[in-house]
């Protein structure tokens, strides 16, 4: 278990580094962030109440993309010079590997939202109606659900000829549980209209079945040819 | 295939684009799965139980571009070992003449610079088997000697090494054998660097 958290702690500084340096995920996750809530705040009226009901959907249509790019990004930069080989001959565990890539994309996605939210605040001119405390869980959660999976389909699709069409070819179908439950309790948070409880433990649940799901694939996915 | 190769030796894998000689390799790495039959390395047939006594240098350098020589190896070791020993990092750069406190990313290296990167990553957990693709390419030709007196050294130390290359002739006088390869067979194993189908002409 050491082994396995030292090694964590060491693929996450590496990739943390990595990115720190060329900044490839970060630049183009912002890009796309804001050019989602400037279109779409051009597209509806940002006083209306309406925008406080779609404004789940929105929130969570820009971060999903978001994280696609992230996602492609992590593994690419494990293709360049075929560094993965390294990892796969070597005696790692292969969940050190997919943990750090799981902790590394929930931070970069975290940090994303943490600079997009303050924007979609002020375009659609939102305030929760609702306990307003249960977002940022509904957005850990949602985050990690998006990010495990994501992570774990990115890996899939690596040595495929068209792995940028391929992630979301996956990933989309399998997350619709926990998109469905992310923007249902969002809306339900910012609108106050109902209770969001049910949709964070639908939540809660899809990421410890995925997260276990994928701990014990991973293996197989990595040493795959 | 069927072959058998013997401890502390250095074997040079020759043969034509093509011939099977990286695909090899990678089987002996456990990277590729054999189309059929077995391989037993040091006695074990599963190699991810000795995969921490391969040393693996593949044709690309399998080092993030991003980060410094040093940085690379450092993550490397903690591949291996739960500590990082910045000694033995040192150690290895050194051992193929590069020098440890370069700060520059491995991005900016020369490719032969980056090919000797490369073979210290491969000796970084000081493997008993050393597999060794194209080490010797867009090397300057006393680099290259250099590195081959390095193998000639480590293979005296009791290490097993398979090296493919183009430049063959890098390796007369330090190889034990050398292994001719063809749409993947070995056809030949000779001592010397001449070609299996030259020898009988020769007087």
């Amino acid at each position: 278990m050491s082994t396995l958290a030292s090694l964590t702690r060491a693929t996450l500084a590496k990739d943390l580094r990595l990115e720190w340096r060329s900044k490839d995920a970060i630049n183009s996750m912002l890009f796309f962030s804001l050019l989602v809530v400037v279109i779409f705040s051009f597209s509806f009226d940002p006083t209306a109440e309406e925008s406080r009901r779609i404004a789940g959907g929105l929130v969570w249509v820009a971060f999903l993309f978001a994280a696609v790019v992230a996602l492609n990004q992590t593994w690419a930069r494990e293709l360049r010079n075929q560094v993965l080989d390294a990892y796969r001959v070597s005696p790692a565990p292969p969940n050190a590997l997919f943990l750090a890539k799981v902790i590394g994309n929930f931070i970069f996605v975290t940090v994303l939202q943490a600079l997009m939210t303050p924007l979609f605040i002020v375009f659609y001119n939102l305030r929760a109606l609702g306990p307003a405390y249960q977002l940022p869980i509904v957005a850990a959660l949602g985050t990690w659900a998006l990010v495990v999976n994501g992570t774990f389909f990115a890996a899939m699709s690596l040595r495929t000829r068209s792995r940028e069409i391929m992630l979301p070819l996956l990933l989309f179908p399998i997350s619709i549980p926990a998109l469905l439950a992310m923007v249902e309790a969002t809306g339900a948070i910012l609108t106050g209209e109902f209770s969001a409880k049910f949709w964070i433990v639908l939540l809660a649940a899809y990421d410890v079945v995925f997260t276990i799901a994928s701990l014990f694939l991973f293996g197989f996915v990595l040493q795959a040819e | 295939m069927s072959a058998e190769f013997a401890p502390s030796r250095l074997y040079a894998i020759l043969g034509d684009n093509g011939a099977g000689k990286t695909t090899l390799l990678r089987v002996l790495a456990g990277l590729t799965p054999p189309t059929r039959g077995t391989i037993s390395m040091l006695g074990a047939t599963n190699l991810r139980s000795i995969c921490s006594q391969l040393g693996y240098m593949a044709h690309p350098s399998l080092l993030y571009d991003e980060m410094s020589g040093m940085e690379n190896l450092v993550y490397f070791t903690r591949l291996y070992d739960a500590q990082s020993d910045d000694q033995r990092c040192a150690e290895v750069i050194r051992a193929v003449k590069l020098d440890p406190s370069l700060t520059r990313p491995v991005g900016q290296y020369s490719q032969g610079m980056r090919q000797r990167m490369s073979l210290a990553r491969a000796l970084l957990n000081d493997p008993k088997i050393l597999l060794l693709d194209e080490p010797f390419s867009n090397v300057d030709l006393r680099s290259a000697r250099e590195m081959v007196s390095l193998l000639a050294g480590l293979r005296d130390s009791g290490k097993t090494i398979f090296v493919v290359t183009h430049q063959a002739s890098l390796l007369e006088g330090a190889a034990d054998e050398f292994v001719w390869m063809e749409a993947g067979q070995i056809v030949s194993r000779t001592p010397d660097l001449r070609p299996p189908d030259t020898r009988s002409e020769t007087p």
